[in-house]
């Protein structure tokens, strides 16, 4: 941990010395993912509710994922340009190295910037939460918490699995992009709406609406039951398979040579 | 003319080599015009008055925007041309015999061309057989496809004519995408949600920028959502964003030539 931490700050300076660029990429970011929730907004404001689910609700839900998204994209960067860590050999310095090499994958690569997306989620639940409708009591609290801390380390098993699949192809593989930008894109509505069969998908496979749907029934008390307080407790079961599968490439990794 | 259409046919046949990577895509891109036409129906059953386009319509605007993706997105393409001004080949291309501006166009051109020739007919054969809900139709009339493939290419001509008036940006800041200008481009051209979708007031204003010339116009014009006169509207509409940005884009490059210093040797 001690050791994250300076490679933490190590990169949180690298980054910051270019502090005009920082600035205007963090507030580009911030700018782009309004389009997403303008999208929202704009189809909400024709409709609005969809299955129940008012516009300030629905934005709730937006900001949330948008919040565990930019949490995975943050910290699981070094799992997002893998391959080119396979490609570049960098990966080979990393497996000679003393430490654990997830540790030191998810060390080295922190992306400051993307950031931005998180600072505007935020922005954008602070403005769903008035007219929402929920009361914020504890068991509330913690729901939100668990729904974006949990969500967070969903998509980075995601991005994990999508790591994985380069040991074998060497190349970054598009059609993860529909689990992770996927998850996030049609995260902006509850996922209930896709129909029973997507959300079976989504619940059973992978756990994307067990951060989503169900917490966010408890949230606006569309059910009373405390146990979907804990549901994205559960979904973090499936980090297990992710790292399990890491496992397996990792073991028949070559390298690509230099 | 001819050096250009050279140019051109070199760039497209290399593009299609990538036919793995095409395939890695069409997965992605079919499951996301599924999930899409999903979203959409529940929308449509929750108030099916407040649909704004015919629900058919808007089936075919999604799918053929899928399929097509690579020929009217503001994204994905011309990362060379950055490329080039950056690490200062822009020098060898100033030593040819060729006009900057043209080259890089017909060149962008033909990457569009060579992705969605991989991509666009596996989406289309599975779009066409898919059971109703999903199922994509023909244009109601062969005037109203002949109308779509005049439509289709000023599109991409438009599209293509902005992405490099964005590129050119790089003369003078030297770093990447300005990712603004093409989420800008891409929300406002119906990328998001098809404009039709936009609430009243800035349904009016996106209806006459450039960005309406772009994907907007071919994918409602295929779907039978703009017809007749508004279709012929629409096409007069495309062809003077596109010699505007064309004229634009052209003395923009004259100007930023006429200051590029490149450094070392």
């Amino acid at each position: 941990m001690k050791l994250y931490m300076k490679y933490f700050s190590i990169q949180f300076k690298s980054q910051m010395q270019y502090k005009a660029t920082f600035i205007l990429n963090i507030f580009g970011r911030i700018v782009m993912s309004f389009a997403t929730v303008a999208s929202v907004l704009f189809m909400m404001v024709r409709f609005n509710e969809i299955e129940g689910f008012t516009v300030s609700q629905t934005l709730l839900c937006t900001s949330i994922v948008t919040m565990a998204f930019s949490l995975s994209e943050v910290f699981a960067r070094g799992f997002d340009i893998f391959p080119r860590l396979l490609g570049n050999g960098e990966f080979d310095r990393i497996l000679v190295r003393p430490r654990r090499v997830i540790f030191q994958v998810l060390a080295s690569h922190i992306e400051f910037i993307r950031l931005g997306i998180f600072i505007q989620a935020v922005a954008v639940l602070c403005y769903a939460i008035p007219g929402s409708g929920v009361v914020w009591t504890w068991d509330k609290i913690l729901t939100l918490f668990l729904m974006i801390s949990c969500g967070g380390a969903v998509f980075f098993s995601l991005y994990i699995i999508y790591a994985s699949f380069a040991f074998f192809t060497t190349e970054g593989l598009e059609f993860m992009n529909i689990l992770t930008y996927g998850g996030r894109e049609f995260g902006r509505y509850p996922y209930s709406i896709y129909g029973k069969r997507i959300l079976k998908l989504l619940t059973y496979v992978v756990p994307l609406a067990l951060i989503q749907y169900y917490p966010l029934l408890y949230l606006l008390d569309r059910v009373k039951n405390p146990f979907y307080i804990f549901t994205p407790v559960i979904s973090l079961l499936f980090l297990i398979p992710s790292y399990a599968f890491f496992r397996i490439g990792l073991r028949r990794y070559k390298s690509t040579g230099s | 003319m001819k050096k250009y259409f050279a140019l051109f046919r070199i760039r497209f046949i290399n593009g299609l080599q990538y036919r793995a990577a095409a395939l890695a895509g069409l997965s992605t891109q079919f499951a996301w015009g599924f999930m899409q036409i999903l979203a959409y129906s529940a929308f449509y059953r929750a108030n099916p008055g407040a649909f704004p386009m015919e629900f058919s319509h808007l089936v075919s605007y999604i799918w053929i925007q899928q399929a097509f993706l690579a020929l009217f997105a503001p994204w994905g393409v011309g990362g060379n041309v950055v490329d080039t001004i950056v690490s200062g080949n822009i020098s060898y291309d100033l030593a040819r015999p060729m006009d900057i501006y043209n080259r890089w166009f017909s060149e962008a051109i033909a990457d569009r061309v060579s992705k969605a020739t991989l991509r666009c007919l596996p989406i289309l054969i599975v779009a066409f057989i898919l059971p109703p809900p999903f199922k994509m139709v023909l244009p109601s009339d062969l005037f109203q496809f002949s109308l779509f493939l005049v439509s289709a290419p000023l599109a991409m001509f438009t599209v293509t004519a902005y992405c490099l008036i964005d590129h050119m940006s790089t003369f003078y800041t030297m770093s990447r995408y300005n990712a603004i200008f093409v989420i800008l481009a891409d929300f406002l051209a119906g990328g998001y949600i098809p404009v039709p979708f936009f609430p009243e007031p800035f349904r009016r204003i996106a209806e006459i920028l450039p960005f309406a010339a772009m994907q907007n116009m071919p994918l409602r014009i295929y779907s039978g959502d703009m017809a007749g006169r508004d279709a012929a509207y629409g096409i007069v509409l495309q062809l003077f964003w596109f010699a505007v940005l064309l004229a634009f884009g052209k003395l923009h490059m004259r100007h930023s030539l006429k200051r590029v210093i490149t450094q070392g040797g």
